[in-house]
């Protein structure tokens, strides 16, 4: 984890200042993040200076974002218990919890 | 399983520029359009596209690709179109698409359908691409300008064409360093204005160079990168080690065409337009009678002649449906098509331009 530096762009050159937004935290891995409503779990994940996402199943390598416009599936993660969720197109949710994918994945029982 | 179905006269797949545009044209001609796109927000890739269009100023040169993005939106809306996001369009068979939204799964009864899914980004093989930290541009594009959220800190660009070197000035401006932009051929493969802009902020591009390898514990922690000679093949001694976290590849894109290979019609292999790409005659119909397609998954271009593309095919659509006579059809497709061969000009654009009359020959 990465992070002397503010990840979060609050101030840009041509799109101006960041839109207050309504913050919200997530659980990943059981640590618990901010979140801002309605931004990607990928996005608070990588604000938070996490990049690893997932382990392969055979090779057990790690992976993270790769397209984060949900085609190509590699930064699955287990939210909620359901794994294999595309987390650079599902919004985050107040007490989402999101943990690091092993291999495909279980289904954990529903709360 | 499938509920009751749907039905409208144009069912539009995509709600990016080209699918924005068909949509637009068709629904204020009178035809009933329902567009569906898998996404929250419609609008497609042009929100992240943060710079200046290019072209002239009917095609809304000097305005940014979000902005064009909110205006067509707002027509959308204007001229009543169905759209329905977060909507997948799983599967098509003649002339009806099986969606999901939510749980449901249903079928569309549509008279015309038109693909316009777009297109995804290559990816670029080397010892450590799927290490965490190597990711398309497009993502990291998406990420800063649209989440405002920096995927890196120190990066380094593989490849000079507009993508590479337009990602890499917007994230300069996002407050990343670029260590380097390397380009595997001889000279800068993108415009001279977007490589100048990053020459005056002392990035180096370096030509005749690639990426040999990202290494790192669990996501990228450095990058080596090495001279090529005339065959493209690394010169030896000529390495050099970087340290980023954050390795972009800007190596090209191909059409999302899924879909047209689902419903059957006929493709031909053009490199300059992407890889294989659904023959399509001058109205954007392809093979099929019933299926047109429109933007980059007709042919990997720019925003700009994706939203051509998409009124080409709204007032052919319209046209065939009975909405607009022939005369008014023809002068207003005369239009268009002036426009669109306005933008392929250059370079570039000759390229493409050869490209897409070959495609429309091969199809007859």
């Amino acid at each position: 984890m990465s992070s002397q530096k503010n990840l979060r762009i609050l101030d840009h050159p041509i799109l101006g200042k960041l839109e207050a937004r309504k913050q919200i935290h997530i659980y990943a891995d059981g640590q618990k993040i901010p979140a801002y409503e309605e931004e990607p779990i990928a996005a608070a994940l990588t604000a938070a200076g996490i990049k690893v996402f997932r382990f392969t199943s055979t090779r057990d390598e790690p992976r993270g974002i790769f397209c984060a416009i949900g085609r190509c599936t590699d930064c699955v993660m287990t939210v909620n218990g359901q794994p294999n969720v595309r987390t650079c197109v599902t919004p985050v949710e107040e007490g989402m919890k999101i943990e690091t994918q092993k291999g495909l994945g279980k289904w954990q029982k529903k709360v | 399983m499938a509920k009751e179905s749907l039905t409208c006269e144009l069912a539009v797949v995509g709600g990016g520029p080209a699918g924005l545009a068909v949509a637009i044209e068709a629904a204020k001609r009178g035809v009933k359009v329902g567009l569906f796109d898998e996404n929250q927000k419609p609008g497609g890739q042009l929100f992240k596209q943060i710079h200046k269009f290019f072209g002239s100023k009917e095609h809304q040169a000097g305005v940014r690709g979000h902005d064009i993005g909110y205006h067509l939106l707002n027509e959308c809306q204007r001229v009543g179109v169905d759209t329905r996001l977060n909507t997948v369009v799983w599967g098509i068979e003649d002339n009806r698409i099986g969606i999901i939204d939510g749980k449901a799964s249903r079928i569309v009864d549509a008279k015309r359908v038109i693909i316009a899914t777009g297109a995804s980004e290559n990816p670029l093989s080397f010892p450590g691409w799927t290490l965490p930290g190597v990711m398309g541009a497009g993502a990291a594009q998406t990420m800063m300008n649209v989440d405002r959220v920096l995927p890196g800190t120190k990066v380094l660009m593989v490849g000079s064409g507009n993508v590479g070197l337009i990602v890499a000035y917007q994230l300069l401006l996002a407050g990343a360093e670029v260590v380097a932009v390397v380009e595997a051929l001889p000279q800068i493969g993108g415009y001279i204005v977007h490589a100048a802009k990053l020459r005056r902020a002392d990035v180096p591009i370096l030509t005749s160079t690639s990426i040999l390898e990202a290494r790192g514990k669990e996501a990228v922690e450095e990058a080596t990168v090495c001279s090529l000679d005339d065959n493209l093949c690394p010169v030896e001694g000529c390495e050099r080690t970087l340290k980023v976290d954050l390795v972009c590849l800007a190596v090209g894109l191909s059409p999302l065409a899924e879909l047209c290979w689902m419903a059957g019609c006929k493709f031909t292999y053009l490199p300059e337009l992407g890889g294989f790409v659904p023959l399509h005659d001058e109205n954007m119909k392809t093979t099929l009678p019933f299926l047109y397609v429109a933007g980059d998954v007709a042919g990997v271009e720019e925003a700009s002649s994706a939203i051509e593309e998409g009124k080409l095919a709204g007032v052919a659509v319209a046209e065939e449906l009975g909405y607009l006579k022939k005369d008014t059809a023809e002068e207003e497709k005369d239009r268009i098509r002036k426009r669109l061969s306005s933008l392929r000009l250059g370079p570039f654009g000759d390229m493409r331009a050869q490209a897409k009359l070959e495609l429309m020959r091969t199809r007859g």
